[in-house]
């Protein structure tokens, strides 16, 4: 099909597409004028019910944690695939890795802040369930901070740094804990994936029950998947030199 | 003006579509249908807002305070982890076929064969 014809078909079905969107939209509820139900009841319910006062993260970890369940093994296999796409094809060839960083001043201010990065990587985690924040947004900060140090020093730094059969474990470790805690609440008797330990006081970072373990869980896999996807592809670009 | 976020939505989606059918390299393509997939951050989000009301955190704010939907906004973060799993695994194939085919031209790229 010649790209000529092609855009036209998509004037045509883009333009219908629009047209569809735009009626169905139409009948949503004015912008700022939300009446729905479910998410009055749960800024209504959840503090008293999960003692989190990020009432977003008590809807991830926990009011719809089974599909965090799955999301978080959807990444899982994401990386998976990515690693069995590009690996296949890298056969070792001669490294030639003339990537370090020769700027002394960038070097010097990039790898200081890294351990600014991965610390407030660790903050955002550490109080996702208080405050804005969580386990994937968290475990992203803390991966770039990580990243920091390729991109402020060399590729050999940050292959020491994150040794890939370490990050392996955490990675598998993290979708492990997951599911072990959502497994280990039926094992007591309860519903899968309920909400086991003591709730504590609201406010506190003992607060929310299981929340806080599937949140550092969570965490460690996503920081561990980042990390390893930054590998696979930095491995080709570096080792191989293209 | 009180349905203009939706429209932004769908111009989003539909602008991301024709960049994928007139993308000429495969990177491109797949930040092209990042665009689409940000359309739907803002549907959902533009679905939970309400005037005049804060973040659903109630830290330091008193209970009953009015409150966007939580549910959308936990459904976004959902999304974004989708559209990351997906983007890296088309980066990987479109690594795979520059490697193969030599291109990252759609154009030039042959018929895929079994």
């Amino acid at each position: 099909m010649s790209a000529r014809t092609r855009l036209g078909l998509f004037l045509v079905a883009g333009a219908g597409l629009a047209a569809l969107l735009g009626w169905g939209v139409a009948g949503l509820p004015a912008f700022g004028d939300y009446h729905g139900p479910y998410g009055l009841v749960l800024n209504q319910v959840a503090l008293g019910q999960r003692h989190a006062t990020n009432v977003v993260a008590a809807v991830v970890f926990d009011y719809r944690g089974f599909d965090t369940l799955g999301e978080e093994l959807m990444l899982f296999a994401a990386v998976a695939g990515v690693a069995l796409i590009l690996r296949e094809a890298r056969e070792e060839e001669a490294k030639r890795v003339v990537d370090a960083v020769r700027s002394e001043p960038v070097r010097a201010v990039g790898l200081a802040a890294v351990p600014l990065v991965v610390l407030l990587g660790l903050y955002v985690v550490a109080f996702g369930y208080l405050t804005p924040g969580g386990g994937f947004q968290g475990g992203v900060v803390v991966a770039l901070g990580l990243l920091l140090v390729y991109l402020a020093a060399d590729h050999r730094s940050y292959r020491v740094l994150t040794p890939a059969h370490v990050v392996d474990v955490f990675e598998g470790g993290g979708a492990a804990a997951f599911v072990a805690l959502a497994l280990g609440a039926l094992a007591g008797g309860l519903a899968f994936q309920e909400n086991f330990l003591p709730l504590g006081r609201i406010g506190l970072l003992t607060s929310a029950g299981s929340i806080p373990l599937l949140n550092w869980a969570t965490a460690i896999e996503v920081t561990a998947a980042f990390v390893l996807l930054f590998d696979e592809f930095l491995e080709e670009v570096v080792v191989r030199g293209r | 003006m009180s349905y203009l976020p939706y429209a932004l939505a769908v111009w989003l989606l539909v602008v991301g579509l024709y960049g994928v059918v007139t993308s000429r390299h495969l990177v491109h393509l797949v930040v092209c249908l990042t665009v689409c997939q940000s359309s739907t951050y803002v549907l959902l989000l533009a679905i939970g807002y309400r005037k005049h009301a804060t973040a659903p955190i109630f830290k330091g704010i008193p209970l009953g305070t009015k409150a966007t939907d939580p549910v959308v906004q936990a459904l976004t973060l959902t999304d974004v982890v989708v559209s990351v799993a997906v983007l890296a695994l088309l980066l990987a194939v479109a690594v795979q076929v520059h490697e193969r085919e030599g291109t990252l031209d759609p154009e030039e790229i042959p018929a895929v064969r079994g």
